[in-house]
């Protein structure tokens, strides 16, 4: 195994792009070093890229903010402006691992991961957020919700990687929130996840929704019949059912040791529900 | 030993707080534990571990490993001599399989290497040709009479005929007429239960450091609860003499019982022998939860009977457990604690043990009690709200008390479970108002506690200070409290002693620090070995003021006088002989070895309040009581201490922790993620309350409490659960999917 | 494997090591500068006994690698005391006998500390929450919230 600290992003695509074994870009290091450790992967290439100019910065763009990706959650949860604007997002980057786990994980390492499961995921997925990917053919951008292809899988080709997260303006009267459900208060994976981002208008009629769900199919995913059935409403208890009950049916998930089928589409309409009445709460709205 | 005079003693030392001596080492980062020893020229040691829940080993081929630059030894079973003795053979099988792999993570081989990565290298070059086998580990599973064969053989002649050859032992306790009892009830309950094997999870991975050089002569240091224990089983193992090897304890990470036993310590000692060089061996986390010792897991029947008013009629519980691929005799001990805390006219307890392709079981804390006495305290608890009645008088109606035959054969002397229901009731906690969709549950607890080998050393120095050696690693402050009681005897000042853990050369046989034993056993060797340094220091006074010995006594720390007659003379202080003993006959011990007896039963009482959320079955402990009889404690923060870290094991047992196999009979959880021991942001505060009825074994009254705090909990949740949601579960642990399963079953 | 010289600071003071490029830091702090108070409960990072102080942040040592020490401060629970000065949480966790094993001690000193130093008057669920990632299976953590708790108080008075 080698390790390497680039110079550029142009560089870091190079060598990624010519490396014939195994590469990982090592950043927060927080799933990477366990996979290393468990023999599960074995890098011939390891890059470091935080010292780059950009990765751990965190700058305001279109009324957004764009996140360089060696971020720490940590750091993403001391910056009040992200707070303010998204604070589903924070909230479900903050979910992952510990405090020590925060102090180097980083959101684009939880998307690029390509867990299922993953905490940051739904949370972007509901804002989106959008990615900047550098590669050998150069700089691109792309949807969140367009990374995940599957447990442990990306669309992201030979040599690429993000080098930003953006998350866009928003809406007066908008609000985000992230749920998930876990055995434990802390120190857990996702059993089940829901974020929903929505905006009322002055009526404190729901204008415009998404929401994502997590650890519940082979993906995180959008789940716009979810959307469909709060938009137009106030989030009354027939909306709250109707949200629920198009959560749990667009659940495809899995029985394994942390969860049941039965269980993981149950709770994630819970959890949807949840999740929305939170997110009106922060756009201002009353159900 | 008797108590001293009950009652009446005022105590000095004994029941304040003292710091622990070995405190300030352990936050600095000082305190050396079994991986952080080294020594020059050492070698790292891997092991190989079967991919197989159950495989006939057709070969093993070393040769490309042993091939390897940089590997210095490889062993595998073939490189120790088959053991008569069963029991030490099961622990060799253990540490290295022999002709089958009994479960996933079965060590096979293990390469000691200049480095770790070369080691690791090295285990990928061993072909271990495997042939698999059907296997089995559901406890219920492997009692049927078509179960796959763990190993054969194995069953004792206790064994009923017909069953599979999977049961290796059976018992039976009670006494009285069961039909007549049941007879006499106007309810009777008989319910089913299963619970999970659950894992020590200490935080310390099993580690040692091993040297043996041509001559047969052997060091070991290792993390462990009993280092003569390691010494016997290594030597045996070795064949060497117990004299030839040196065996250190570490201090230690955390063992609950699962450092009772020895896994890869005589692996590295033979690793050591054959390459000359010393040897590190560090489990890995997984490692741990692969192949170091679980508790059992249980399923249980139970039944009892009980009258209108609360009082039991009689009570039955059959145990089948399975303490995983070799005999196991903690099903014994279920069997015998189930119904200790009832004064019961009729009662009857078999149990069963039964083989499963799971690692070989190690004790944990009250082995064997919490499964049983979860199901029996499930059903009383059942029985008090069908027919009404409040679970703490029900409990306090049947309590066993002094005079009970117990449900196990011995007749109660002073115990204290009346003291604590009463203590339980009279708190606040009991009356405290309850929220919706919150319960709150009660569980009586129980542990037999033990005495055993022990031997004790207390030097008097020149300066007036004492050294004390004993020879139990210390799990949870007993060096303090060895320290206070010795205080207490002498009548000196508790920083005038220092207590240290020897080493198997250096002080006689300590049985393991286990069974709630130190403090009592130690301590009680530790005032006699003090009685004995004070009867010499009394015949060193009585020498140098001319005067009979008889006429000498001991008081506050001085040799005085004993009355008018004796002479007059100022009282001569510890310090003051020990500064002249160099001419008075020379230096001054006390010594003291014995087999303890007269431990003295230990019972508590759990009160836990907790909220259910009915849409996704998440439980949450909102409050949490322990009461508990501790005899004497010795050093209350250190008894608090163990009865909030039990609860808190009991409350991981009861919710969350399990050990989870596949399909393919493979551990899916190895590791602290899906292993999920409880986390602080999952607590409550966990108030306690100490209650002292001493025991009649000890001087001081001591009892052990390690242990009892880890039985009520399942029980006290399980209750709690139940009154929160309306619904009750038989299995533990009550993890939200089953607890959600649970509330949509109309 | 090609090893990797490292020039880093440790608690205050200039050190240098050689590391294999897939080491971790906790192996170079245990096996290399001789600093074995930190422990390794996992190797995962869901136990917290590696917790040290990286460049100012809490992490686990277990998963950041010896080689991204280059040119950044490590600080470890063998710094934290001054000289035979014991810091208030360390004394704290004697006082309160917050310690049975002490083998998750080190790291829990470590966290509570970074705890402290950002929010000197924390609530008992915000140390239980910052906690959450340190692992005791000893002392069910009563005594430990506790200490950490009294501490504050100690230090907030000094």
């Amino acid at each position: 195994m080698r390790f390497v600290r680039p110079e550029t992003l142009e560089e870091a695509a190079t060598l990624l792009g010519q490396e014939s074994g195994v590469t990982r870009i090592i950043s927060g290091g927080t799933d990477v070093m366990v996979q290393m450790r468990s023999g599960l992967v074995a890098p011939d290439l390891v890059v470091d890229l935080k010292h780059l100019t950009g990765l751990r910065s965190i700058t305001p763009e279109a009324g957004g903010f764009r996140i360089g990706a060696a971020v720490s959650g940590a750091q993403l949860g001391e910056h009040e402006g992200v707070c303010a604007l998204w604070p589903g997002v924070v909230e479900g980057v903050q979910l992952i691992g510990s405090t020590q786990v925060q102090g180097r994980a980083t959101m684009v390492g939880n998307l690029c991961n390509g867990s299922p499961a993953a905490d940051a995921v739904p949370g972007l997925v509901a804002a989106d957020a959008t990615v900047r990917i550098m590669g050998p053919n150069g700089s691109r951008d792309c949807p969140v919700a367009e990374i995940p292809a599957g447990p442990g899988r990306t669309t992201l080709g030979k040599g690429e990687f993000v080098t930003s997260v953006f998350l866009p303006a928003r809406p007066e009267r908008s609000g985000d929130a992230y749920l998930r459900f876990t055995p434990r208060t802390e120190m857990d994976i996702a059993v089940a996840a829901a974020a929903v981002s929505l905006t009322v208008d002055a009526k404190g009629v729901v204008t415009a929704a998404r929401v994502a769900l997590g650890a519940v199919a082979p993906t995180v995913m959008l789940v716009p019949e979810a959307a469909a059935a709060i938009i137009g409403t106030t989030l009354d208890d027939a909306a709250q059912a109707a949200l629920a009950a198009a959560a749990s049916a667009a659940c495809n998930p899995i029985d394994d040791k942390r969860g049941t089928i039965e269980f993981r589409t149950r709770v994630a309409g819970v959890l949807a529900r949840r999740a929305a009445l939170i997110a009106l709460a922060r756009a201002g709205g009353q159900n | 030993m008797a108590l001293d005079n009950t009652g009446q003693r005022v105590f000095k030392v004994v029941g304040t707080r003292p710091p622990r001596p070995d405190g300030v080492d352990k936050v600095t980062g000082r305190a050396l534990y079994g991986a952080d020893m080294s020594a020059p020229g050492m070698l790292v040691a891997h092991i190989l571990r079967s991919p197989h829940a159950h495989a006939e080993i057709v070969s093993i081929d070393t040769s490309a490993a042993e091939a390897l630059q940089g590997v210095k030894a490889v062993v595998t079973a073939a490189d120790f001599t088959p053991q008569e003795d069963e029991y030490l053979d099961d622990i060799l099988v253990n540490c290295l399989a022999r002709d089958k792999v009994l479960y996933d993570g079965h060590a096979v081989a293990a390469v000691a290497a200049t480095s770790a990565d070369v080691a690791k290298a090295a285990l990928k070059l061993i072909k271990v040709e495997y042939r698999k086998l059907p296997h089995v580990t559901d406890v219920d599973a492997a009692m049927r009479p078509d179960a796959p064969i763990v190993q054969s053989g194995r069953s004792l002649e206790t064994v009923p005929e017909g069953m599979s050859e999977n049961v290796t032992s059976h018992c039976e306790f009670g006494h009285g007429d069961l039909e007549a009892g049941f007879a006499k009830a106007d309810l009777i309950i008989e319910r089913s239960f299963t619970t999970a094997a659950t894992h020590q999870g200490y935080i310390e991975p099993h580690a040692c450091l091993a040297t043996m050089g041509a001559d047969g002569k052997g060091d070991l240091w290792c993390c462990t609860q009993g280092q003569y224990n390691v010494r016997s089983i290594c030597a045996d193992l070795l064949g060497i003499e117990a004299s030839q090897l040196r065996v250190t304890a570490s201090e230690i990470g955390g063992g609950f019982g699962g450092k009772t036993t020895v896994f890869i310590e005589p692996v590295a000692l033979a690793l050591s022998r054959k390459s000359g060089r010393p040897v590190k061996i560090v489990m890995s986390r997984s490692e741990v939860f692969l192949a170091t010792g679980p508790t059992v897991s249980s399923s249980t029947d139970v039944k009892i009977g009980m009258t209108k008013d609360g009082r039991i009629t009689a009570g039955q519980a059959h145990l089948r457990y399975s303490g995983g691929a070799f005999p196991c005799g903690t099903v014994d001990m279920g069997a015998q604690a189930a119904f200790a805390a009832y004064d019961l006219e009729a009662v009857q307890t078999l149990g069963w043990n039964a083989l499963t392709n799971r690692p070989k079981e190690a004790a944990y804390r009250a082995p064997g009690a919490p499964q049983a006495i979860y199901a029996v305290e499930s059903v009383v608890d059942e029985l008090c709200q069908q027919l009404g009645l409040d679970p703490l008088e029900v409990r306090l109606k049947n309590a066993a008390r002094k005079g009970t035959k117990s449900s196990y054969g011995p007749t109660f002397d002073d115990i204290g479970l009346m003291a604590t229901l009463e203590a339980a009731k009279a708190h606040p906690h009991y009356s405290a108002p309850l929220g919706e969709n919150q319960g709150r549950g009660l569980s009586a607890g129980f542990w037999f506690n033990f005495g055993g080998n022990t031997c004790v050393t207390l030097n008097v120095n020149t300066d007036g200070t004492v050294g004390i050696t004993e020879g139990n690693p210390d799990i949870g402050g007993s060096r303090a409290a060895i320290s206070q009681m010795a205080a207490e005897e002498l009548g000196i000042p508790y920083d005038k002693i220092r207590t240290i853990v020897a080493d198997t050369s250096s002080l006689g046989h300590n049985d393991v620090t286990d069974g709630s034993r130190v403090t009592f056993s130690v301590g009680l060797a530790t005032i006699k070995a003090a009685r004995d340094a004070i009867s010499k220091m009394c015949s060193r006074a009585a020498q140098i003021w001319g005067i009979d010995e008889e006429a000498v006594v001991w008081e506050d720390g001085a040799a005085c006088p004993a009355g008018p007659n004796a002479g007059k003379f100022p009282p001569m202080t510890l310090a003051e002989i020990a500064a002249v003993s160099f001419n008075t006959g020379g230096p001054i011990a006390g010594h003291y070895e014995f087999n303890a007896d007269g431990a003295g039963v230990s019972f508590g009482v759990h009160l836990v309040d907790v909220e259910v959320d009915r849409e996704t079955g998440g439980t949450k402990v909102l409050r949490y009581t322990v009461f508990q009889d501790a005899g004497k404690a010795v050093h209350p923060s250190y008894v608090e201490g163990q009865m909030q870290g039990g609860a808190v094991q009991g409350i991981g047992w009861a919710l969350n922790e399990e050990y989870i196999y596949g399909e393919d009979g493979r551990l899916q959880n190895p590791g602290f993620l899906d292993y999920r021991i409880p986390v602080a942001s999952d607590l409550p505060k966990i108030d306690t309350v100490i209650l002292e009825i001493p025991n009649p074994g000890h001087p001081y009254g001591v009892r052990g409490v390690g242990e009892t705090p880890i039985v009520p909990p399942l029980a006290a949740l399980s209750n709690a659960v139940s009154r929160a949601i309306g619904k009750r579960l038989h299995s533990l642990p009550m993890s939200p999917p089953r607890i959600l399963k649970a509330l949509s079953e109309a | 494997m090609k090893t990797i010289h490292v020039s880093t600071t440790v608690n205050g003071d200039a050190a240098e090591f050689i590391c294999g490029p897939d080491e971790s830091l906790l192996d170079v702090l245990r096996n290399r500068l001789g600093l074995t108070g930190a422990k390794e409960g996992c190797g995962t990072g869901d136990c917290g006994a590696c917790s040290v102080m990286l460049d100012g942040r809490l992490v686990c040592s277990c998963l950041v690698l010896g080689a991204e020490a280059e040119g950044v401060t490590v600080d470890t629970i063998e710094g934290l005391a001054e000289g035979d000065h014991l810091h208030p949480l360390q004394q704290s966790f004697i006082d309160h006998a917050a310690l049975q094993c002490g083998v998750c001690t080190p790291g829990i000193l470590v966290a509570a500390k970074a705890l402290l130093d950002r929010n000197p008057d924390p609530t008992e669920t915000e140390v239980r929450y910052w906690l959450a990632g340190n692992l005791c299976r000893c002392t069910g953590y009563d005594k430990i919230i506790h200490a950490v708790m009294d501490a504050a108080k100690t230090m907030r008075a000094a």
